[in-house]
């Protein structure tokens, strides 16, 4: 069993750190205030081919493994959660499910440009009435000749108003069971940013990751291309969950960054800090709380690197997904905490950096599943 | 067209300079990266590349570990890599160093060498016009703009208040400096792709028309005394203001608040 990093991967790490520290730290307090979303980061990221690291070279993309993309995610976070989760939604959650499910001629036409980062992607399953009760949805499809009609409205969509291809889930039937209960049958669909009858709802205020652009979807008789169903119709549940697996990785990884930037901080402010005649971190209690946030941070580290690997080795790897998400989450949140406390009052003010990633963690333990719902998958599989 | 690019493995002074005991420098106890200067020279070759589909090939001189630095050079998109390792060749000072570089190109075919202007570990600025000297090429050193037209090279020479455009016939050999251009990043596939490459390792038998008494510390002239790191001057502040009079109300204003008047 070996933990450590070959070569590429070591030199990959240090190409995400130089970037993320020349091109996103400069900007991450900038992005927070003003809640503008990064569109010249965004560019340059496309630029480097941060926007399709695991996609195949013939769709465009980078060719590398799962694990590269999450370190990439890891870096970014590290300095800037938005610009991470920006990364995390267009990879994981448009890009996975069109490589996954799509047929080759939607892989050749919608993959290739999200790859290049010339456009961006986005994924749409939450709505008002249905947050981790997916099931709940209300947004349906219906066939009209050579169309699908869309009608409803999804919410909390990262990547909102700035992507140019969206992933939907809607309802395409209503089935009985023997039981006579009903059951709701979906399906997922590619829609393009001036569909007709798509537009742009409300925009979120949030605590976080505030340069995120997340939007309410309006669907109001949207007409899209029948061809633009992706994976068999009735399927979109499924396609939803797995799609969800992934990005849980992502989002993991997101978490990860954000506490590992977290403790960077706090080691060199606890260092420089003096009260009572010398450095908070010559007091014990400093450093017995840097001791548990960097063993915390080791042990979320090695399970999202381990589902990055389950990903690229297994068909199924919801538990692993769940189980970085759930401590990485936990961990960002409690790491980002410890270390507001440590900064005293300036933890408290927004000039700190640590303010900012206290309030970016939080999201990590609420969006793409909660930790309640990491721990409903993982104790699933234990009691099966 | 074929161009050839020299580059070297330097420790990063970004965060200071820490010496061994007896005085030379802890390359172990720092990180190594790219010169900058060969770095920019990389970057103008893969310009060149993009325009007119040159083949880049990066040769180093230097300990095995080099082989870090070519693969960068590769995920930045060169197409070969050579590096010249040997027992024999360490402890090189710039005349030992060019030798030894020269006896390597002459192996290959090539119609454009760039190196960087210095190296910042060593700061002599020497090895590069060396080069050309022993292939019996020109050179232009210092450029900030390197441009190719047909089968001659026009390079804006600088100096510190002015350039010379220079135009030269190839092969020739040009020398870069860091602010000729803002190198690339790698790309993730880039470095994917460079692991997966072959680098040619070539030793002293493969250097063509080199004597052994030119190699190494003992074909090196120069000895090192000692070395030791210095205060450092601080950086010049540059203005750029609109009128003579804007500038003199500036300087007098500086030269006050130093009580020189």
């Amino acid at each position: 069993m070996d933990f450590g990093l070959d070569k590429k991967h070591e030199m990959a790490r240090s190409l995400f750190r130089e970037f993320a520290e020349t091109e996103v730290k400069p900007l991450a307090q900038e992005v927070d205030e003003t809640e503008e979303f990064p569109m010249e980061t965004v560019k340059k990221m496309a630029k480097a081919g941060f926007m399709g690291i695991p996609v195949p070279k013939e769709y465009g993309g980078q060719g590398c493994d799962p694990l590269t993309y999450i370190m990439c995610v890891e870096e970014l976070s590290k300095v800037c959660g938005t610009t991470g989760v920006i990364v995390s939604a267009h990879t994981s959650l448009c890009i996975d499910p069109i490589l996954t499910y799509g047929t080759e001629e939607q892989k050749q036409k919608y993959v290739r440009p999200l790859a290049t980062g010339e456009k961006i992607g986005a994924f749409a399953l939450t709505e008002p009435g249905a947050g981790t009760d997916a099931q709940g949805a209300q947004t349906k499809a219906v066939l009209d000749g050579d169309e699908w009609v869309l009608n409803g409205s999804k919410c909390f969509i990262t990547n909102g108003k700035v992507a140019d291809v969206y992933i939907v889930i809607a309802i395409t039937s209503i089935t009985e069971d023997k039981k006579g209960r009903k059951k709701k049958n979906f399906s997922a669909f590619i829609v393009d940013k001036g569909a007709p009858g798509f537009s742009f709802g409300t925009k979120e205020k949030k605590m976080g990751i505030r340069g995120s652009s997340t939007y309410e979807l309006i669907f109001e008789d949207c007409r899209i291309p029948k061809e633009n169903i992706l994976g068999p119709e009735g399927k979109g549940f499924p396609i939803a969950m797995h799609t969800l697996d992934g990005g849980r990785i992502g989002i993991a990884a997101q978490a990860l960054g954000i506490a590992e930037g977290a403790l960077e901080r706090t080691i060199a402010y606890t260092k420089e800090r003096k009260q009572f005649g010398r450095s908070i971190a010559a007091q014990q209690n400093t450093q017995f709380k840097l001791a548990d946030m960097a063993a915390r941070i080791e042990a979320a580290q090695l399970l999202v690197y381990k589902a990055a690997v389950a990903k690229a080795t297994q068909k199924v790897y919801s538990v692993e997904a769940a189980k970085a998400k759930l401590f990485a989450a936990e961990t960002a949140m409690a790491v980002t905490t410890e270390a507001v406390q440590l900064f005293g009052g300036y933890g408290y003010i927004r000039e700190y950096d640590v303010e900012r990633m206290m309030r970016d963690a939080k999201i990590t333990e609420i969006y793409e599943g909660t930790s309640e719902v990491q721990r409903m998958v993982i104790s699933g599989a234990l009691l099966k | 067209m074929k161009i050839v690019v020299c580059i070297k493995q330097v420790p990063d002074t970004k965060g200071g300079v820490k010496f061994n005991p007896d005085g030379t420098l802890d390359r172990a106890g720092m990180l190594a990266i790219m010169n900058p200067d060969d770095k920019a020279g990389l970057e103008a070759a893969l310009r060149i590349k993009e325009e007119t589909g040159a083949e880049v090939t990066v040769l180093t001189m230097g300990l095995p570990k080099a082989d870090d630095v070519l693969r960068e050079a590769m995920a930045m998109g060169a197409d070969n890599a050579i590096l010249v390792t040997d027992r024999v060749l360490g402890g090189a000072d710039t005349w030992a160093t060019s030798t030894t570089i020269a006896g390597a190109l002459r192996n290959i075919d090539y119609d454009l060498i760039i190196t960087g202007r210095q190296a910042i570990d060593g700061d002599t600025a020497q090895v590069g016009p060396q080069i050309a000297e022993h292939l019996g090429i020109p050179v232009i050193s210092y450029a900030e703009a390197i441009k190719v037209e047909g089968d001659t090279v026009v390079v804006k020479r600088q100096y510190e208040d002015r350039y010379h455009e220079l135009k030269a016939k190839m092969p020739c050999l040009v020398t870069a400096l860091s602010e000729l251009n803002v190198p690339r990043y790698m790309t993730p596939g880039g470095i994917f792709d460079a692991y997966d490459k072959e680098v040619t390792v070539w030793g002293r038998a493969d250097l063509k028309d080199v004597d052994d008494s030119d190699l190494g510390l003992k074909g090196s002239p120069t000895k090192i005394a000692k070395a030791s790191d210095k205060v450092r001057k601080g950086a010049g502040e540059m203005f750029v203001l609109d009128t003579a009079e804007d500038a003199v109300a500036y300087i007098m204003g500086k030269l006050k608040e130093k009580h020189v008047i």
